[in-house]
């Protein structure tokens, strides 16, 4: 099983140089943490940053300065600031190429349900719905399985749905997955010491599974 | 040219009466204007409408007027990290409407710029498009929203001028330009107020026409939500 880290670490060997990419919160966020240095991105904050930078040493904290998880950061040489209809702009206009976020449930056609538990949990959608409707490439970071063991990788989504037909790939922390665009997980990576039986027998929608799977790597 | 300047915020929000429709900048407790949030808890006003992207938190911004039961409904994105929000939604003593980020931002921008209505694919296929209408352009699905606007509008910025001119920093910018122009009445607070003529008009973010009323703020906190740093 991956911890949070390997999951942010194998989700980072997706990024192509080039691209702009929004990093959702949570595991996304780790995601910056692995990405080559070989590569050029551009990392997107949809309150209004172009360009987010690592975090600050104590003496250059800025209040007026963070990203859409409300955490202080800093900007990169070359960012660019901006109000938050023009940076919706960018995300609805397509011009983000990667959006990266986690999810409670993902179904075998794509659809994604993040935002909401009815009766327990009511903190709304923030840009979440906007991003899943926009990205031309949407990959989630997830648990394959809740805490008491059910799966999180369905036939429909039984939560609220925060996007449909949208997610192209997830990474779990047992497996790699594509969606079919008939409907269904194509199982392509397992995790290290993680068997294709364990991966089926948690995967409750359809999986795919065609030939040898190879164990994921991390360079 | 016109002198938008007010003496402070009590001023600036004396007439702000019950059951209006407020719009307030700001993202998470970046860019919110702390002084006039102050002034208004001096009023004795409830049934406000509140369009904010985030509701602050217990003690600060936006939960403050919530605390003291001033506010009858939220329209926001993301209302996370306020216990005393969400108790009073529970319970149903107050309303919640909540909108995508994206489609918030342009609700108010198009209030602000006489669209009435756009189409956007946020929220397609959710419940957020509960009777709403879908059209289809060029093979995907979009839904209506409409323009948000309000009797008042209050931002937040860093440098202004007696015209009204505003000057933003940072990612503090956020949801304030457009609040500026959606509200009928905008009171702007800065942290430095200048004479007209002293800021430059080619760095000018949201220009004076939109703002009614300035003032210079003082005591800005700033609170930080979530400090992240490097060693």
């Amino acid at each position: 099983m991956l911890t949070k880290e390997q999951i942010a670490k194998r989700i980072a060997k997706e990024v192509k140089n080039g691209q702009y990419i929004n990093l959702g919160i949570g595991i996304p966020t780790l995601v910056a943490n692995y990405i080559s240095k070989n590569l050029d991105v551009v990392l997107q904050s949809e309150n209004g940053l172009l360009g987010i930078g690592p975090f600050p040493t104590e003496d250059k904290v800025d209040p007026d300065l963070i990203n859409a998880g409300k955490q202080t950061i800093t900007m990169v040489p070359g960012s660019a600031l901006f109000n938050s209809a023009e940076s919706f702009a960018m995300i609805r206009g397509g011009h983000v190429h990667l959006t990266i976020l986690g999810a409670m449930e993902v179904s075998e056609n794509g659809d994604i349900a993040n935002w909401k538990i009815p009766g327990k949990m009511v903190k709304g959608m923030g840009g979440a719905m906007d991003l899943v409707a926009s990205a031309k490439n949407i990959i989630v970071a997830m648990q394959h399985c809740s805490k008491d063991g059910q799966s999180k990788l369905l036939a429909e989504c039984t939560l609220p749905i925060t996007g449909i037909k949208c997610v192209k790939k997830i990474v779990s922390d047992l497996a790699v997955l594509e969606i079919s665009p008939n409907g269904g997980f194509i199982l392509k990576e397992r995790a290290p010491g993680v068997s294709v039986e364990e991966i089926r027998s948690k995967t409750a929608g359809k999986i795919l599974i065609e030939g040898e799977i190879p164990e994921m790597t991390f360079e | 040219m016109i002198n938008k300047t007010v003496k402070n915020a009590a001023e600036a929000v004396a007439d702000i009466p019950s059951h209006c429709m407020l719009m307030m900048g700001g993202f998470g407790l970046s860019g919110i204007p702390e002084n006039c949030i102050q002034a208004l808890l001096e009023r004795p006003i409830s049934g406000l409408t509140i369009v904010s992207n985030n509701a602050g938190v217990d003690d600060f911004g936006i939960g403050l007027l919530l605390k003291k039961r001033m506010v009858k409904k939220m329209i926001s994105s993301y209302v996370g990290e306020n216990a005393e929000f969400e108790r009073q939604l529970l319970s149903g003593e107050l309303e919640v409407d909540l909108i995508p980020q994206g489609t918030l931002a342009e609700r108010v921008r198009a209030g602000g710029a006489g669209i009435p209505a756009f189409f956007t694919p946020a929220g397609v296929g959710t419940e957020v498009a509960t009777g709403k209408e879908i059209r289809e352009f060029d093979g995907k699905l979009y839904l209506m929203e409409r323009w948000l606007r309000a009797d008042f509008s209050i931002v937040k910025a860093w440098k202004g001028d007696t015209a009204g001119n505003l000057i933003f920093k940072g990612t503090a910018r956020n949801f304030n330009p457009m609040m500026a122009a959606a509200g009928k009445i905008c009171i702007a607070e800065v942290e430095e107020l200048v004479e007209a003529g002293e800021l430059d008009p080619n760095q000018i973010h949201t220009p004076g026409i939109y703002v009614q009323r300035i003032f210079q703020g003082v005591n800005y906190e700033k609170r930080i939500e979530q400090r992240t740093v490097s060693h």
